[in-house]
């Protein structure tokens, strides 16, 4: 395997302007940022999320009459009916619990994860319950680092401007004071619970840029910085059985509230045996995550099997807003080649470390940093209208990411040891990263939306948390590198701490309820929608539509069989 | 060449792809050539619910055992990351029964009678290197669990870091090791207990509990629009420290 000869011959241009790039970037002339102006230009015309096609408006629900319009395949998933279809008969299972908790999260990533800690550590029982393995999300794909304003030659203040600008000064203000004040906390917290930072020798934390950064404020451990935040988190979940339950394989499919409204618990779905389990909680965190697998305008996408939306869906019906879903993050590098691996993320840190994009005539094109919505576009721009792209045998285009460049401009084995999942991912194809450049091309990769909270994560529903990619407002439209594995831990605590507090004062609860399903399904009843499709997703359909023909006795509820 | 539309998650097939047959779990399915385990079974018909996790390589859902045509070898691949071959038979192991043990981070030291206390099976290692055969991210398990062995956390935590906990490694071992776990624990002893803290977090940390930064973050929320973006479009940008070493920025009121 390894580059066709072809490719190979191309590689050669971009070995030929190696020397000379190399040369200007240590002379500090890299090539230009573009100003804010520049930026808008390039996003209006080569942003997918400025397509006009593939979007719609909901007719349904708290978000009905938004002048936006939405990704398709996400309003699709509102206007289903719910999975509960008989629901009479769940009317009459919802009085008798299955499980009993005060704390009930779903979603066993990065969120639910730090929130079931900080819930437990606040002296409340929690069950956890997750739709996949425990620490299955999209957490432990995140590779480059988490943000934090920990160096004196940064502060807060700078990751404040930074984050609002990133997302183009549509952020929630007291959002970011909260993401950017928790910052350095989260930290310390992951340094005592034994996570690897990587460390200079006299424990100060290695910190490199993100796109968009003016700091350097992006914390690793190589480049499995998400992989190593989850395992530790999940270690120290399943030290504690006795506080924390976590129930495997068991995605929630709709929320309870009781009769007056509050959140008290939820209805699990056992994907193997498919029993529905009742839980009644005093309070819940939903820490779902995004819409990855949704596979928005078409595109490949770096996330997790699991990201199907469900959070969202299930506190839509309840009647949870949402914001910012209008916006799509498109990470700038998804592999492009091998075939195998295409839309696998390609971590930003590659040119944190100092790869820059490259176009077939080996020329730079754009400021390597650029946050990711402009990197993205600017790419596409490249491909597209410029015709710099490279084709692969599949025929896909691409642009080079120059990673020798990293060896070259920080010393030999760079690459091997702050790269190193990626290393040996192309090494099974037979491409040393550190010798032949990547080819690449934007892939789908964040919600940057979603649930409506306050900066303690409650949502309009009494008794009703989020965290993670599951809520929206705190990257506002684009969100920056490094902000994600800081924000799932940040609002997961915070959550935690308030959902805990929230218990404590004591909450009287009536008879459990599943009204606002009932209603839902009305309304898309009146609106002449969810005849044909369910939600939440939970999984999605890569089976064979050819096979599928075929399986003409069995059953397929939505996606699911 | 014509270039293809996005189509998802969609293999795209070249136009003189052939089918291959590879035998899941013994039973002969007929597949495109050039697809991972991982689509292949999905192209078969199968739809996912154990072993499949971030279909990127570092989730550990899909450890995949096979063997190719005329090769008594018995392999070990991710099924996400393995591209299937003419002949190939396979099987995926969804789950290793393990025990790892409980323990209480704040009570334990980084020694070498942690490790017994906690794992005492380490011991038991005959230095097979099977475990290392059987890892699909190429670690030196072996090797880790020597110097876990010797009680050198460092370099056994070094060693181990790219893990995923897949658990092929213990499911593989005659001497009934948990490698994967054990190097759990010695990560986690070694990021808590060997590395040194950092002192300057710790400093931050206390400014910000001291209330040091609420004024200078109220200040952004409170100015205007314009003065926003205009502090936005002003910030000093540090260079890399291979362009400038030492870095100083010129203004320091907000730091």
């Amino acid at each position: 395997m390894g580059y066709t000869p072809e490719m190979k011959e191309l590689i050669k241009v971009v070995e030929k302007t190696r020397p000379e790039r190399i040369r200007k970037i240590k002379n500090g002339h890299s090539y230009p940022a573009l100003s804010l102006e520049a930026r808008t230009k390039v996003l209006e015309k080569f942003h997918p999320d400025y397509k006009p096609s593939g979007r719609k408006e909901i007719l349904v629900g708290p978000n009905k009459g938004d002048k936006k319009t939405y990704p398709e395949e996400f309003v699709d998933l509102l206007h289903s009916r719910s999975r509960l279809s008989n629901i009479e008969d769940f009317e009459k299972i919802i009085e008798k619990p299955d499980y009993e908790t005060d704390v009930l999260v779903i979603g066993a990533g990065g969120a639910g994860s730090s929130a079931a800690l900080t819930a437990m550590n606040h002296g409340q029982k929690v069950i956890l319950s997750t739709k996949l393995r425990q620490g299955d999300a999209n957490t432990v794909m995140a590779e480059g680092g988490i943000q934090g304003a920990t160096q004196e030659v940064d502060s807060p203040y700078y990751h404040y401007l930074d984050t609002i600008g990133g997302g183009h000064f549509t952020n929630d203000p007291k959002l970011v004071k909260a993401l950017v004040t928790d910052a350095p906390l989260v930290i310390e917290w992951l340094e005592s619970l034994g996570m690897m930072f990587d460390k200079e020798s006299d424990g100060r934390l290695k910190v490199l840029k993100g796109g968009g950064v003016c700091r350097r404020r992006m914390h690793s451990s190589a480049d499995m910085t998400g992989s190593e935040i989850m395992r530790v988190l999940r270690d120290e979940i399943n030290n504690n059985p006795d506080k924390i339950t976590p129930l495997e394989f068991s995605p929630a499919v709709e929320l309870i509230l009781d009769s007056a409204g509050k959140c008290m618990g939820a209805v699990l779905y056992n994907l193997e045996t498919k029993e529905y389990y009742v839980v009644h909680a005093k309070a819940v965190i939903l820490a779902t995550g995004g819409f990855g697998r949704l596979h928005i305008q078409g595109f490949a996408t770096t996330n997790h099997y699991g990201a199907t939306a469900d959070g969202i869906i299930m506190a839509y019906r309840a009647g949870a807003k949402h914001r910012f879903m209008y916006a799509t993050q498109y990470h700038p590098t998804g592999a492009a080649f091998p075939e195998q691996n295409i839309g696998l993320l390609i971590t930003e840190k590659t040119r944190t470390l100092g790869a820059e994009p490259i176009n077939k005539h080996g020329e730079e094109f754009v400021f390597p940093l650029e946050p990711r919505d402009v990197e993205a576009a600017s790419i596409i721009k490249e491909c597209i209208e410029n015709k710099n792209g490279i084709a692969t045998p599949a025929g896909r285009l691409g642009i080079w990411l120059d990673s020798p460049m990293v060896d070259i401009l920080r010393g030999p084995g760079t690459v091997e040891h702050a790269l190193e999942a990626k290393h040996i991912q192309f090494m099974r194809y037979n491409i040393d990263i550190s010798k032949e450049p990547m080819l690449i091309y934007p892939t789908l990769h964040y919600q940057n939306g979603g649930i409506e909270i306050d900066e303690w994560g409650a949502t309009s529903i009494p008794g009703l948390y989020a965290a993670g990619e599951v809520s929206g407002g705190i990257h506002g439209e684009n969100r920056l590198m490094g902000n994600s594995l800081l924000d799932i831990n940040v609002f997961g605590r915070r959550s935690g701490k308030k959902a805990s507090e929230y218990v404590s004062k004591g909450v009287k609860f009536g008879k459990p309820s599943l009204d606002h399903v009932k209603k839902y399904n009305a309304e898309l009843k009146e609106a002449g929608l969810g005849d044909d499709s369910i939600a939440p997703m939970l999984l999605p359909d890569y089976s064979n539509p050819k096979v599928r023909e075929k399986q003409l006795t069995a059953l397929k509820f939505g996606t699911l069989q | 060449m014509t270039t293809v539309k996005p189509s998802g998650d969609k293999p795209n097939l070249p136009p003189t792809s052939r089918l291959i047959e590879v035998f899941i779990m013994g039973k002969s399915y007929k597949v495109p050539e050039t697809l991972t385990i991982q689509k292949a079974i999905e192209w078969a018909g199968f739809q996912f619910i154990r072993s499949c996790g971030c279909r990127g390589g570092i989730c550990g859902a899909c450890p995949t055992i096979y063997r190719t045509k005329d090769d008594y070898k018995l392999k070990v691949g991710l099924a996400c990351q393995t591209v299937a071959e003419d002949g190939m038979y396979l099987v995926q192991l969804p789950f290793v029964p393990v025990q790892k043990a409980i323990y209480n981070i704040e009570e334990e030291k980084a020694t070498l009678a942690a490790i017994e206390k906690h794992y005492p099976e380490t011991f038991r290692c005959v230095q097979c290197n099977t475990c290392t055969k059987a890892c699909p991210m190429d670690i030196e398990v072996m090797q880790y669990i020597a110097e876990i062995i010797k009680g050198d956390y460092k370099k056994a935590a070094e060693l181990s870091h790219s893990c995923i906990m897949c658990g092929m490694c213990a499911a593989r071992c005659p001497a009934e090791l948990q490698q994967f776990n054990v190097a759990m624990f010695i990560r986690r002893m070694y990021g808590r207990y060997v590395l040194p803290k950092a002192e300057h977090l710790k400093n931050r940390v206390e400014d910000i509990e001291a209330g040091k930064y609420e004024p200078m973050l109220d200040e952004l929320q409170q100015v205007s629009s314009g003065e926003l973006v205009k502090r936005y479009k002003e910030r000093e940008w540090e260079p890399e420290p291979y362009e400038v070493p030492d870095w100083k920025p010129k203004d320091t009121k907000y730091l």
